[in-house]
């Protein structure tokens, strides 16, 4: 059996599985502080099923601790951002581009040193490691707490960036160490945000998969951590605490792969209507599209694996107005919907209203929304469809029509069919996909790297890609025959001689649960 | 004569990224050097053509290299200067002023961090009126001017004088040492007097790149149609609006090749629209003919925000708009398609302007 808990910013929900079977499913508020909400939801959980503890073989969490801290720029420790790129890089000092609230939080400490690699692995300057021993002095006389470590071309050749680190660990033993290429993808600066972010992070990091393993204790469920990543993939906590920004954005990734859980499709478009707005996002083999451009998390650009997600303002308190011409949202009632919806005996009409007046579900007082006008009622339902439909057609992939899944609160504002879907499903157990998600999510690995195809042939060196992805999934915790590669993207780069071509592999597995618990 | 600013570069950028034709490079990395640039060292001083007096020494700076490099090897902000130093040495006089090569992509915002770091003046001008892959492809060149003496140089503090028997040699040989560099490196060449930049350049393209990126800026913030003013500034058509159902990339030569089909929507609907790119979108052909092509500008934007997409970011699924403007005159008499017409570049195709196009 294995416990799925997702920490959200309003609830905490939490699922327990056996195999595929959901056997228990809750939603309880979430606190403050880590610990308690997560006991408290898991008491729900288990209350009466005590025989159900001593058979949990694995705890998946996902959480949104990690992006608040930065968002709200709080419990961040000082960092020392430390490149290697001299002589070049100058021009761009690292931390230069971000919100000065977030600079000022851990301190603006960056440090240029020289290294880094030319895009065909020449070195653009020798490490100097008298120079790392000078830096590594000032960052113990400032009372830095957390060091990041980026070299031009790490995702290429991360040699130096290593031997940096040991150079830096050698002279401050106590002080954790991010290195850019264990992190980011090509492109230095989001590479490097991502890092520099990760490092401030750490401490924090600690501090609440402690705080997991407490409440564990509280319990007596003597089983392992895994944390959700944004990918849709898990990590141990022994990687949550060195790699805390893995966890961004895994909400939405995790609600996704809920969703083909519980419908049985891999390859779909999923849409989670919630109260004030619904997120539409695409997978492909079981796994959600990430996003091609940088993303922005609390004002700093990073180039990580995000999930490629469109929110649009509908949902099922998005007020509807008729009176001129139609519209739905973008504002909506959110959580007074209890309150202020006509069902409800409120006086503002919403999407649920006419969801009811529509005979789609039953909630509330239907007698109150009878009086509405039979063509306002199936003109606003089309509206909903119709946008919806849209969003989903802009996610699309691939021509033609494609099945698409609806979960969370607001499902019932759709009928079972939607223009450009092959299929409408709505599954079971849709308001807790997002635990779900987390509960049953895999292991993957990735290489991500520019290679020259000179001389090479184009098989040889894909299959090197996957065979290494596959061998990082593995010692990520994957059984080692569940493993697939799920993606690979070539992006052939101008000007670059030799054929030079981007290549990301992606491969994936399930958990490993033999052996977990001994290893647990 | 005006001032530019920290805050005036984004609307920039984003009017070069549209005058990029899908080329050029990502702006960013260029806006945020010349951001800094600023910062440190204060606004750029910015002169129209007219401004420039005539014997002044006008010397157009530029990245040289692959833009998917210099987001990681990022410039020391010294290399341009390096550069500067050594031409001015060879050529034994001051440089007045610095200008734009490209107008596109980085090149645009590259020459701000020039004349910030140098403290020289900005004429508002370049030599493509568009972003090209190549550095004969200019209308000085075309004017006769001499792409060298020419200085390139490095962060590592290396710096070459190239001088050649024509301009297509020069793209040769300083290709061949941007390689050595790294794959990017800062270049200063087809130094020319002010009265030379009077006659030979494309006039007002910053101003032009700063005007489309404002408009951009207010449509969106006004709900209103953000293609519109860009429409409208260029004297550009609306050719299609469709989905892009396929993307097909290769390397040949050291460049970005590929095709993108798009399907179309609403008016468009039940045609394709094909794009044929080499770093800038060179050939879009409705439904098997030919609705524009090099040296007109092709321009890709998301339809729903108005922003450019680059030929390296375009991928399934984005609902986009092809937009065609007329390049300059000079592009369209014969030397200039000899240069940069559609069988330069390849295509089997005799160049007509994107209006006779549009007029079918």
């Amino acid at each position: 059996m294995r416990v799925g808990i997702d920490v959200g910013g309003t609830n905490t929900d939490a699922v327990l599985m056996d195999g595929r079977d959901v056997l228990a499913e809750v939603k309880t508020p979430t606190t403050p502080d880590v610990t308690s909400g997560i006991t408290s939801a898991l008491r729900a959980l288990l209350d009466g099923r005590d025989e159900a503890r001593s058979s949990i073989r694995a705890v998946m969490i996902g959480t949104t601790h990690f992006t608040n801290a930065v968002v709200e720029a709080r419990r961040l420790v000082p960092t020392a951002a430390v490149r290697l790129g001299l002589p070049a890089t100058r021009a761009l000092p690292p931390m230069c581009d971000w919100p000065e609230r977030l600079r000022s939080a851990i301190g603006n400490h960056a440090y240029l040193c020289h290294g880094g690699h030319e895009f065909d692995g020449k070195e653009i300057a020798p490490l100097d490691p008298d120079e790392l021993r000078r830096t590594a002095a000032d960052i113990a006389a400032k009372g830095i707490r957390s060091v990041s470590v980026s070299s031009v071309f790490s995702p290429v050749n991360a040699e130096l960036e290593q031997r940096a680190g040991e150079i830096l660990a050698a002279e401050l033993p106590d002080l954790p160490i991010s290195l850019s290429h264990e992190i980011g993808r090509v492109g230095l600066l989001e590479r490097e945000n991502a890092t520099i972010v990760n490092a401030c992070l750490r401490e924090l990091a600690e501090a609440i998969v402690d705080a997991f393993h407490a409440a564990l204790a509280e319990l007596a469920i003597d089983a392992p951590v895994f944390l959700s990543q944004n990918d849709g993939t898990l990590m141990g906590v022994e990687q949550a605490r060195r790699y805390p920004v893995w966890t961004f954005a895994s909400g939405p990734t995790n609600s996704m792969r809920g969703a083909a859980f519980l419908s049985g499709l891999g390859d779909c478009a999923v849409v989670d209507i919630g109260g004030t707005t619904s997120d539409v996002g695409v997978l492909q083999h079981g796994f959600p599209r990430e996003a091609a451009v940088s993303v922005d998390v609390g004002g700093v650009r990073t180039n990580f694996r995000m999930p490629d997600v469109l929110s649009i303002g509908l949902g099922g308190g998005s007020r509807v107005r008729a009176e001129d011409g139609l519209t739905i949202g973008p504002d909506s009632v959110g959580y007074e919907l209890t309150q202020k919806a006509l069902v409800f005996g409120g006086d503002t009409l919403t999407t649920t209203d006419v969801a009811v007046a529509a005979g789609l579900v039953e909630i509330g007082d239907p007698s109150r929304v009878a009086h509405l006008d039979a063509s306002l009622v199936r003109d606003a339902v089309e509206l909903i469809e119709r946008t919806v439909a849209e969003t989903v057609d802009r996610m699309k992939t691939a021509g033609g029509a494609i099945p698409v899944v609806v979960v969370g609160g607001g499902s019932v504002l759709l009928r079972d069919r939607l223009s450009g879907a092959s299929e409408l499903v709505k599954p079971d157990h849709f308001a807790v996909a997002n635990a779900i998600g987390a509960a049953i999510a895999q292991v993957g690995g990735e290489v991500d790297r520019v290679v020259a195809m000179e001389g090479r042939s184009r098989d040889d060196v894909l299959d090197e890609a996957k065979a290494e992805a596959t061998e990082r999934a593995v010692s990520a915790g994957a059984s080692p025959g569940t493993v697939r590669v799920v993606d690979v993207e070539e992006v052939p780069l101008a000007y670059v001689p030799g054929n030079a071509v981007r290549i990301r592999v992606k491969a994936v597995g399930d958990l490993s649960l033999e052996g977990l618990h001994a290893a647990g | 004569m005006r001032r530019v600013d920290v805050d005036d570069l984004d609307d920039l950028a984003i009017g070069a990224a549209v005058l990029g034709t899908g080329g050029g490079g990502d702006p960013t990395i260029g806006k945020l050097i010349a951001k800094e640039a600023i910062r440190q060292h204060g606004p750029v001083t910015v002169l129209d053509a007219s401004e420039v007096d005539d014997d002044a020494l006008v010397v157009p700076s530029a990245m040289m290299g692959a833009p998917t490099v210099m987001l990681e090897k990022i410039p020391s902000g010294d290399e341009i200067v390096t550069a500067f130093e050594a031409l001015q040495s060879y050529l034994g006089r001051e440089i007045t002023a610095t200008t734009s090569a490209e107008a596109g992509g980085l090149n645009s915002t590259m020459p701000f961090t020039v004349a910030a770091r140098l403290g020289i003046p900005l004429v508002d001008a370049d030599m493509m009126g568009r972003a090209f892959p190549e550095l004969q492809m200019c209308t000085p060149g075309l004017a006769g001017v001499k792409a060298t003496p020419m200085a390139i140089a490095d962060e590592k503090g290396n710096a070459a004088i190239i001088e050649t028997v024509s301009n297509l040699w020069t793209e040769r040989l300083a290709r061949a040492a941007t390689i050595e560099m790294g794959c990017s490196a800062m270049i200063a060449l087809y130094a020319m007097s002010g009265r030379q930049v009077k006659d030979t350049m494309i006039h007002g393209t910053l101003a032009l790149c700063q005007e489309i990126g404002r408009a951009i800026r207010e449509a969106r913030a006004a709900h209103a149609d953000p293609i519109a003013p860009t429409l409208a500034v260029l004297a550009g058509h609306r050719l299609f609006d469709g989905k892009v159902v396929d993307v097909e990339r290769r390397t040949q030569t050291g460049f970005a090749r590929g095709e993108a089909r798009i399907e179309g929507v609403g008016d468009d609907a039940g045609a394709t629209l094909v794009l044929q790119f080499q770093n800038e979108h060179l050939v879009a052909l409705r439904d098997g003919r030919a609705v524009a092509m090099a040296p007109d500008l092709i321009m890709v934007v998301e339809s729903d925000t108005g922003a450019p997409i680059t030929t390296e970011e375009l991928r399934y699924g984005f609902r986009v708009t092809v937009l065609g403007a007329p390049c300059d005159p000079r592009w369209r008499s014969p030397e200039g398609l000899a240069l940069v017409g559609p069988r330069y570049f390849g295509y089997d195709l005799d160049f007509v302007p994107v209006e006779e196009l549009a007029a079918g």
